[in-house]
């Protein structure tokens, strides 16, 4: 990739930082700050730590802006993950982080690394990894590309995640003509704790040895933080070189063996970080940082894959499976004779010291000697203005559906993909090893125990373009809404969120301006349903040839189950119990999945959220579950009510009459905040007395057809019919 | 009964059995590296299921050279009771202690989904809590579970009874539906499915925990004596 | 110094599902005059040796035991030595 080192000067005149992703301003930026002109180390070591992925220059202003902290939360964004005490002494982590680019390019190796960088993000705090979800978003799966790229994400994440024995126990897959280009893969891992022994990525005390272990270091990756930090054009197929290869093998290794330390040899351990994107040089400056120290490297000691590689490649690469330990001094032995114990390298590579620099040696000499600062306070932040886009200024008019067979367009709905049972994807992925879960994919949210309490924990993701391409600020709140709604039906408290913010270039005013307002939306969400964001990524940039992805945010959020004996799940439980609809129905159409599967897009102005109504609802359903009052409850979303309730009967034999006063096409609207619960006739007192005017009472499990009387139409159909069409579609629309 | 769980390098179900074994059916159980040289006693030897030094070459081809080996064909050929689940079925046939081989899926997907089997023989001491032709469900997980074995081989497998479970609905390609079979002996058991992730009702349901119950009997009457 | 090459691959009598996709999609792109594919997997090992004949009978024995199951699969390879730089 570089043949002779250039100068000083040649760097000046030659602007070879431009391919990397940093402006002239930017290299001028860092060389005044310097103080001299920078070596290609070391502006190569900024295009790396000042990328959109490691600095978030400009995002901050908009990150700033979010809600980390409420009585529970024990570490916020800035780590490698957040952690949040869910009682008895444990607690929860967990992050989640985009590899939409990489699986652009190389669908399976972008999935599958996409999944095992952010477990180790969940280890390097001290914890247990005990769950993935994984959140992905196609285009219409109507064209080979498609289905080939659908297929090879898919064995990524499986191929990863069955062989580590992580279980992948829930996420989405969404499909819209808005992600053909730009794929979106995000993948979430949680881990469980011990509150007391939480990790930090710092490298502290003056003479403490930076400890590199597992992966060989090769030129795989090189410089992938900036690489995630551009747009996309077709033609730039020299990107192929930039994506790296997974080792699930050699991770399990390293997740038992850091694990290990981190529980039989805390006093020797300082901190500990993932080397993730912009490999060695980010982990080791932002543990350097973090504490507030210095530190040299000897990049000869780098344990290398391939020969001569210089220190822009051993420095920038992103080769998988590596860890950063900073190790107390003396202790090292103790500390590598445990990663011998699993084959794997573990190498002193230098130290800390006490002179805030970031120095790193080759054959002797000096090759990069600047302040650490440099690369991270002193990183651009741009405050962008956000444009509001034209068609947001103007609306187009409310989309009113016409639907003269509901039973038809039911159906139509079930067998879109967005709806269909995506069994046939996860049932690729192994969701039972660890043997904790509860409730596996398909579910509203998954649910699994905590080892070692009378806890579990409900997990989901959740995102929706479709509202935010209408209005970005409503859409953002929706989606951390739609989130909680899961959990609660679950029978779990909603207590924190993870995210990852997928948008398009933010130099454009207009792409900027959906971030900044969606942020709005989810700040408001997150405070109103008391879930900070604990932690996330941000992944800007989803552009092809200058045409950006619907704004998706995507929100990944945990919730808490006190008491085992709550867990709701969504299906019908028996004949006769019955039926409530919680909250309201109004037209709700723009945005909807009918409006789009009728009009191939989206249009027309959002209803806004209320969230204090939102509340109000969850709180009643979840003191309804608590109270065991509840047999089955399901959050109404895509598709509306009869979609909903289709979904309830699906694998239980069990049908349903209701009655509902509303127009037939109200059926499918999707008003937000509400939900369908079913009750056990003899818990009908004690439920009304609860929910009081929130419930509609509206028919009764059983029978083998779903019927829905609505004012001027009906659904009458079997439901083994209906199950049918939902199951058949999705593995033929794949062949 | 004391179980060893042999834990290779990328096995991941091994903490598994130990909860299963130790935890719900109240019996001893310890993880056993596979540099172990010595089996000594145990009354049951566990192979459990992952992906033993990554399975790059082979589903357990690399397994087959670990130091445990040898101890652990000694153990078998002594008597001694060896269970191999998923991965550790896949070992057991690449030593030989089981006759045939695990192929990809025909779907050549990994599949991870609950499965309906039939007891076809409760005459052994890995199933003899259950009922012949009983129908239980556990879920299977795997990429590598299509049983082969030539003609001649299935044959004498059929007539010596050596098949106790059978897929109801063939998942993945399985000659005569097996998912679980014994050697001629009936000491050493593999099978695809997982027993170890049934044994909780809130989890998967107990229809896996008959086979442990089976082995705690069996171990119990004293068939094997230890060498 | 000697290099060999191996290939691997199913016996005639072994189902072998991923050649059977190949050779499906094939004949459905046209190529129906394909008649048979056989999918296998290749190696090579360099390694020393005291004569030709000692490096077959290593590499056999290699196959037999680890690079191939010998249940369901065959082997064959050939065996070069190879010119030596100092």
């Amino acid at each position: 990739m570089l043949k002779t080192e250039l100068s000083s000067a040649q760097i000046k005149t030659e602007k070879p930082y431009r391919q990397w992703g940093l402006t002239d301003a930017e290299y001028d930026r860092f060389a005044e700050k310097l103080g001299r002109l920078p070596n290609l180390t070391e502006i190569g070591l900024a295009s790396g730590m000042w990328s959109e992925h490691c600095a978030y220059k400009y995002s901050k202003p908009v990150l700033k802006t979010f809600w980390t902290k409420n009585d529970r939360v024990l570490m916020g964004p800035g780590e490698g993950a957040g952690v949040i005490a869910i009682g008895e002494g444990k607690a929860v982590v967990f992050k989640a982080e985009s590899h939409n680019h990489p699986s652009a390019v190389e669908p399976y190796q972008g999935a599958a690394t996409g999944v095992g960088g952010i477990i180790r993000d969940i280890f390097s705090i001290g914890a247990k990894p005990v769950a993935i979800l994984d959140s992905l978003a196609f285009g219409y799966p109507d064209n080979a590309h498609t289905k080939q790229l659908i297929d090879q994400v898919v064995a990524g994440i499986g191929d990863y995640g069955n062989a580590i024995g992580i279980p992948t126990v829930g996420g989405e897959t969404k499909f819209a003509s808005t992600y053909a280009q730009n794929p979106l893969v995000n993948a979430m891992c949680v881990g469980v704790m011990d509150e007391s022994a939480i990790q930090r990525g710092k490298a502290a005390g003056t003479g403490n040895s930076l400890l590199y272990v597992g992966a060989k270091t090769g030129r795989d990756g090189i410089n992938g933080a900036s690489f995630a930090s551009a747009e996309f054009s077709t033609e730039e197929e020299a990107n192929r070189s930039a994506v790296q290869v997974g080792d699930p093998f050699m991770e399990k290794l390293l997740v038992d063996a850091c694990l290990e330390v981190t529980r039989d040899h805390q006093e020797a351990l300082v901190g500990m970080q993932d080397m993730g994107a912009a490999g060695l040089v980010s982990s080791t400056v932002e543990m350097a940082d973090k504490a507030g120290y210095g530190m040299v490297l000897d990049l000869d000691l780098v344990p290398q894959r391939e020969p001569n590689m210089t220190p822009f490649e051993i420095m920038l690469s992103e080769s998988q499976e590596r860890m950063m330990l900073c190790v107390k001094a003396g202790r090292e032995d103790e500390v590598s004779a445990v990663f011998k114990q699993y084959d794997l390298d573990a190498v002193v590579i230098g130290h800390v010291t006490d002179d805030g620099r970031y120095r790193l040696l080759q054959h002797g000499e000096t090759v990069c000697d600047v302040p650490v600062s440099l690369l991270t306070d002193d990183a651009p932040v741009y405050h962008q203005q956000g444009v509001k886009p034209q068609r947001l200024a103007h609306p187009a008019p409310d989309f009113v559906p016409v639907v003269t067979d509901a039973g038809a367009t039911l159906k139509t709905l079930l067998a879109d993909p967005n709806v269909a049972d995506k069994t046939s994807l996860y049932r690729r992925y192994d969701a039972q090893v660890q043997t904790n879960t509860i409730v596996g994919p398909g579910g509203d949210a998954a649910v699994i125990r905590v080892r070692g309490t009378h806890r579990a924990l409900a997990l989901t993701t959740d995102s929706n373009g479709r509202y935010l391409a209408l209005d970005p600020e409503i859409g953002g709140a929706i989606t951390v809404a739609e989130a909680a709604r899961n959990l609660v039906a679950t029978g779990a408290e909603p207590i924190g969120i993870t995210d990852c913010l997928n948008y398009g270039d933010p130099t454009k005013p207009e792409q900027f301006y959906s971030l900044q307002e969606s942020a709005k939306g989810i700040v408001a969400a997150t405070k109103a349903l008391n879930t900070p964001v604990i932690s996330g990524n941000v992944s800007l940039y989803n552009e092809t040839n200058g045409e950006a992805i619907d704004p998706t945010p995507m929100i990944g959020m945990v919730g808490l189950i006190e008491d085992l004996s709550t867990i709701t799940t969504p299906r019908f439980k028996a004949a006769g119990d019955l039926i409530y609809l919680l909250g309201e129905t109004g037209s709700d159409f723009n945005g909807s999945l009918l409006q789009q599967v009728e009009t191939s897009t989206v249009a027309g102005q959002l209803r806004p959220l209320d969230l204090k109504r939102e509340q109000d609802i969850q709180r009643t359903v979840l003191s309804a579950i608590r109270q065991h009052l509840v047999s089955a409850a399901h959050d109404i979303s895509d598709g509306g009510l009869a979609v909903a309730l289709t979904e309830m009967t699906f694998h239980t034999g069990i049908g349903a009459q209701v009655k509902v006063a509303m127009p037939a096409a109200q059926l499918f609207s999707e008003t937000q905040s509400r939900f369908l619960v079913t009750i056990p006739q003899d818990q009908q007192a004690a439920f009304e007395t609860l929910a009081g005017a929130a419930a509609t009472l509206i028919g009764k499990t059983g029978g083998p057809q779903l019927v829905a009387l609505a004012e001027d139409g009906r659904i009458d159909e079997p439901i083994s019919t209906l199950q049918t069409v939902w199951e058949e579609s999705l593995p033929c629309l794949l062949k | 009964m004391k179980a060893a769980v042999i834990s290779f390098p990328g096995s991941n179900c091994d903490d598994d059995l130990v909860h299963a074994i130790r935890d719900v059916v109240g019996e001893c159980a310890v993880k056993v590296p596979a540099t172990a040289t010595t089996l000594a006693g145990f009354d049951l030897v566990l192979v459990p299921g992952g992906f033993s030094y990554g399975d790059y070459l082979r589903s357990g081809a690399i397994a087959k050279f670990a130091p445990v080996m040898a101890a652990l064909k000694q153990f078998a050929q002594a008597g001694g009771y060896v269970l191999g689940i998923c991965n550790g079925f896949q070992i057991l046939t690449e030593v030989g202690l089981l006759p045939g081989a695990l192929q990809w899926n025909t779907s050549l997907q990994f599949i991870c989904e609950p499965e309906p089997l039939v007891v076809a023989n409760a005459d052994t001491a890995f199933s003899s809590r259950y009922e012949a032709g009983q129908t239980i469900t556990l879920p299977i997980a795997h990429g590598e579970g299509n049983y082969y074995a030539d003609p001649a081989t299935l044959a004498e497998i059929e007539a010596n009874h050596q098949v106790v479970f059978r897929y109801a609905h063939n998942p993945n390609g399985s000659l005569n539906d097996i998912a679980g079979l014994t050697n001629v002996a009936g000491n050493v058991l593999g099978m695809m499915p997982h027993p170890e992730r049934a044994v909780e009702q809130l989890i998967f349901g107990t229809d896996g925990l008959g086979v442990f119950e089976s082995l705690v009997e069996a171990t119990k009457e004293g068939v094997y004596a230890e060498n | 110094m000697y290099k060999a090459k191996i290939f691997v691959n199913y016996k005639p009598s072994v189902l072998d599902p991923k050649a059977q996709v190949i050779q499906n999609t094939l004949t459905r792109l046209g190529d129906d005059n394909v008649s048979h594919v056989l999918v296998g997997k290749y190696f090579e090992l360099t390694l020393t040796a005291a004569c030709q004949a000692a490096a077959e009978k290593q590499v056999a024995r290699i196959c037999d035991e680890m690079l191939a199951n010998v249940n369901t699969e065959t082997f064959k390879f050939t065996v070069e030595e190879m010119a030596v730089a100092e």
